[in-house]
């Protein structure tokens, strides 16, 4: 790897802020600039800190020999408050036992702290090894100046520093003083561990957390506790856009332990990060604000959004990617080769409105003292709960520190800190702290949901059953329109989740998109666009590979063609590339390949299987990482589908943390199969039609497979890509193919709940 | 004065409201957070906790109810974080967020409690009350099973 590239600058920090609170006198404190300078994400409206240089990773030697490593991205189930710390870790060659990780408060000195899409390895591994490199070289200067000795000669294992020729060690608290004096290293200095020094990065290591989360001692977003701090529930509009008309609160204010009632004002404009507004209960606990919240009777305003129907808007959708739409990559002559075609073969694939449904719902925890706001929160990003903060309550950031207790869980829905600015809003109503609590009904009627889409293809095959033209079109309401009033245009991010990135070698390949305007906040998801596009788009291969009489998987192999770099920019698109160079992650066919033919290894694809049993398998590339999913499905007389075994083939480049990849995948895997079975939110009348766990379906132990084997088959050498997301995109497809083996039947819409499987 | 045995302490219940829920109870007044809000209809399971020795789900039992029984949450299961399903939680490395997993853990020692070795069919009618939106079942089974191997 190039450390130019990654890194810009080195400098030694101050000691103001926060960081004075954590180190003691004598210490030796580091810091390192990002220099992770990618092209910019594009996030529709929402400001990306990772475009500036702010310095992001920061050490601290105790001179007790406790070596604190900021973890400033959120966790919420990835283990990445683990991961990143222990590469720093291992470049200083440090015990872990003497390691402590300081989860980092929202400051864009970190860089970005806006933990989603799958990045925080990907953008930070680097600017991390040479944070850890950089304090090693440091003591070992300081070492060799107090021993005199060449710098060469000295070495940093198991926390401290030898000179092996002279036996002297030194421990890193006694050197740190002297450390913090030496002349900061250029990057060409610095020396990184060989692969098979690594005593962390390649290996399973447990998560910091991992005995508070079996004793229940972990820190969640709602177990935080202030002194005199109250509890509040808000009922919120039931339709966007809604505002109180009347409230009557007589027998709300009656319930024993309601403190009070307020208004929270509407949001003003487009809704973005802000929130809903309603009606608050301030209560003692949590028990008599919901008892209060349940005596209010408010009656509510008109909403433009108040005609919402998930029904018509899917039909809307269909008939949209039926008819031609905006040209988004092109190659060869599409129309031509379909009219040439010996055989043509069409689908409309749909899929559902999603709620994120973390087990742990929003919660937030604020504190005023005068003019300035501290608040505790679950959240994915920080650094946008406190501008969210800043703005709402009309006080500069710098009044404002947002602390991140773990997550329980957040796939997406935790980067709106709509949640957390609520509670701050109360905060300074109130005068005292107060933690605002969501219900489950509240956070599944008001989420920023997934949004529904629907997916057209269209396929011809020569005479001799080879593919020779592809068309598709996706429409869906776009998440631009969660900042932008009125758009209705989904945006080359999105569409390059999958769609205007497919692989296919074929001849004539078109991508087309649809318009459509939304009436409901929406936002992103686990894996976002990725699902409905890998759902239609490997769906439909493996129709194509029935039409064409060959086996799937023989069949995805020249689909995929020869070992190549795939460009689609040379094919007229606007593709971001998850916010990398081509160049530097390139779409890959042998990775895809290679991912694609472990999988089938791997559940025994070709094997006879009885009816109503049946085998299948997608592979997708997305947040730069590539992953096969090969399926067993069982499906009874009566239509009811067990899935008994998955295997995932998966390459992430270097697995930083194999067990925490694994487990990533795993979960991916039941992530996958509950959207693919179960999970619909249907919105009539402009409110969800769903509130809780009954009617909002997602996988139990006893749908989840029984077995998940997960083989990591990226090649160590190659830079570490997503984990987060990438696993869930091919689950539902490959369950799609395994039911049409099992059954011929084929799923052409999720969940699968309407789907009549029935065989005889 | 009304009091709850909560871990083997006794928690005034003063005047609070008897069909207040347990969960609640726990969380905002006997200081037991590790019990979690999940739904509040007996539908994930994250705020199971021991009542007289059973699983049941905080978020439905009201305080009334609990009345004369021991109330036993993650926090009272073993003085040091050592009950063999703790330690085979650790071992293989089960959690992901972690939210969901104490009441996880509460139901598998109510199971184990009864049923030394549980089979498949056993477990998925233990375990079934208690969702994991992180998708951890794979290693709750084998984890319940290592336990019960080491429980012996
Ligand atoms: S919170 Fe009690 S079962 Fe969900
Ligand atoms: S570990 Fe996250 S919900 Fe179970």
């Amino acid at each position: 790897m190039s450390h130019r590239d990654a890194i810009d600058a080195i400098a030694r920090p101050d000691r103001r802020g926060f960081l004075q609170g954590m180190v003691g006198a004598g210490a030796f404190l580091l810091g390192v600039r990002a220099g992770v300078i990618a092209a910019p994400e594009p996030q529709p409206g929402a400001a990306d800190a990772d475009a500036d240089f702010s310095p992001n990773v920061w050490l601290a030697i105790d001179r007790d020999d406790t070596v604190k490593i900021i973890a400033h991205r959120s966790e919420m189930g990835t283990g990445i408050r683990t991961v990143l710390p222990l590469v720093v870790a291992d470049e200083l060659g440090c015990d872990r036992a003497r390691v402590q990780v300081v989860q980092a408060i929202g400051d864009e000195k970190y860089g970005s702290q806006d933990t989603d899409g799958s990045r925080s390895i990907r953008r930070f591994y680097e600017p991390m090894r040479i944070a850890g490199a950089t304090a090693a070289l440091m003591l070992r200067r300081a070492a060799a100046a107090k021993w005199g000795v060449p710098v060469g000669e000295t070495r940093v294992t198991d926390h401290r520093v030898e000179h092996p020729k002279s036996k002297r060690k030194a421990s890193f608290g006694a050197l740190a003083a002297d450390a913090a004096k030496q002349p900061i290293p250029k990057a060409d200095e610095l020396e990184f561990r060989k692969p098979a020094e690594r005593r962390f990065v390649g290996h399973d290591a447990p998560l910091e957390d991992i005995r508070g989360i079996v004793t229940g001692a972990a820190q969640f977003g709602g177990d935080v506790r202030r002194p005199g701090m109250r509890f509040a529930m808000v009922a919120r509009p039931p339709v966007l856009g809604q505002r109180p008309k009347t409230v009557n609160d007589a027998a709300a204010r009656k319930v024993k332990g309601v403190l009070d009632v307020i208004r929270v004002p509407p949001f003003e404009g487009v809704h973005a990060f802000q929130p809903l507004g309603g009606v608050a209960v301030i209560a003692e606990d949590t028990w008599s604000a919901l008892q209060g919240r349940r005596m209010l009777e408010v009656t509510w305003s008109d909403s433009p959004h108040a005609a919402l129907d998930d029904a018509a808007l899917s039909d809307r959708l269909a008939k949209i990617v039926e008819a031609p739409g905006r040209v988004l990559r092109t190659r060869g002559d599409v129309d031509g080769a379909l009219k040439g075609a010996a055989k043509t073969i069409e689908a409309t694939y749909r899929t559902a409105r999603l709620a994120h449904a973390s087990m742990e719902p929003p919660v937030a925890t604020a504190e005023w003292k005068g003019e300035a706001c501290t608040v505790w929160a679950p959240t994915q990003n920080p650094q946008a709960a406190r501008d969210e903060v800043a703005r709402l309550c009309g006080i500069p950031k710098a009044a404002v520190t947002v602390n991140v207790t773990l997550l329980g869980g957040g796939f997406g829905r935790k980067s709106k800190p709509d949640f957390v600015a609520e509670a701050a809003w109360l905060a300074r109503k109130v005068g005292a702290p107060v933690q605002v609590v969501w219900t489950r009904e509240d956070d599944i009627r008001h989420d920023y949901y997934h949004a529904p889409a629907a997916v057209h293809l269209k396929a011809g095959l020569d005479a001799k059953q080879a593919p020779v033209a592809w068309l598709q079109r996706s429409a869906f309401p776009t998440i631009t329109s969660t900042f932008a009033p009125g758009a209705n245009q989904p945006s080359p991010m999105e569409l390059g989740l999958g769609f205007t990135d497919v692989p296919w070698v074929v001849p004539h390949l078109r991508a087309e998109g649809g318009e459509v305007e939304n009436h409901a906040r929406i936002g992103w998801y686990r894996a976002v666009c990725n699902v409905w596009h890998a759902f239609a788009v490997h769906g439909f291969a493996d129709e194509l590979a029935h039409a064409a009489g060959a086996d799937p998987v023989a069949f995805l192999r020249d689909l995929i063609g020869p070992k190549r770099l795939v460009d689609p920019t040379k094919e007229g698109c606007e593709y971001p590339n998850y916010g990398e160079p081509l160049a530097k992650y390139p779409i890959d066919t042998g990775r895809l390949r290679r991912a694609l033919d472990a999988a089938a290894d791997g559940i025994g694809w070709g094997r006879a299987t009885p009816k109503g049993t049946g085998l299948g398998i997608a592979v997708h590339r997305s947040f730069l990482t590539y992953v096969a999913a090969a399926c067993e499905v069982e499906v009874s007389r009566e239509g009811a589908v067990r899935i008994p075994r998955f295997v995932i083939a998966a390459d992430c480049g270097l697995a930083v943390n194999p067990d925490r990849v694994r487990a990533q995948m795993e979960g991916s895997v039941v992530f996958g199969v509950s959207l693919a079975l179960h999970s619909a939110v249907t919105f009539t009348g402009g409110q969800a039609g769903q509130s809780n766990f009954h009617d909002y379906r997602v996988a139990r132990l006893t749908d989840a497979p029984n077995a998940i084997d997960v083989r990591l088959v990226g090649d160590g050498e190659n830079l570490p890509t997503g984990v987060g997301e990438p696993g869930v995109p091919p689950v539902a497809p490959a369950i799609a193919n395994a039911i049409f083996a099992a059954t011929g039947k084929r799923v052409r819409e999720l969940p699968l709940t309407g789907a009549d499987l029935s065989w005889s | 004065m009304p009091q709850l045995d909560v871990n083997g302490k006794a928690i005034p219940i003063d005047d609070l409201d008897p069909s207040m829920p347990l969960l609640w109870f726990l969380r905002d007044h006997a200081g037991t957070t590790g019990v979690k809000f999940g739904c509040g209809l007996a539908q994930c399971g994250c705020c199971t906790v021991h009542l007289g020795g059973r699983a049941v789900r905080s978020c439905v039992t009201p305080i009334s109810a609990a009345m004369g029984q021991k109330v036993v949450t993650i926090e009272g299961l073993s003085k040091d974080g050592d009950h063999p399903l703790q330690k085979a939680w650790v071992a293989a490395g089960v959690p992901q967020c972690g939210y969901c997993q104490a009441g996880q853990i509460m139901s598998a020692a109510a199971l184990l409690a009864e049923n030394k070795a549980p089979n498949d069919g056993q477990i998925d009618a233990a375990m079934s009350g208690n969702l994991c939106r992180c998708g951890t079942y794979p290693r709750i089974r084998a984890a319940i099973k290592a336990a019960a191997k080491e429980m012996g």
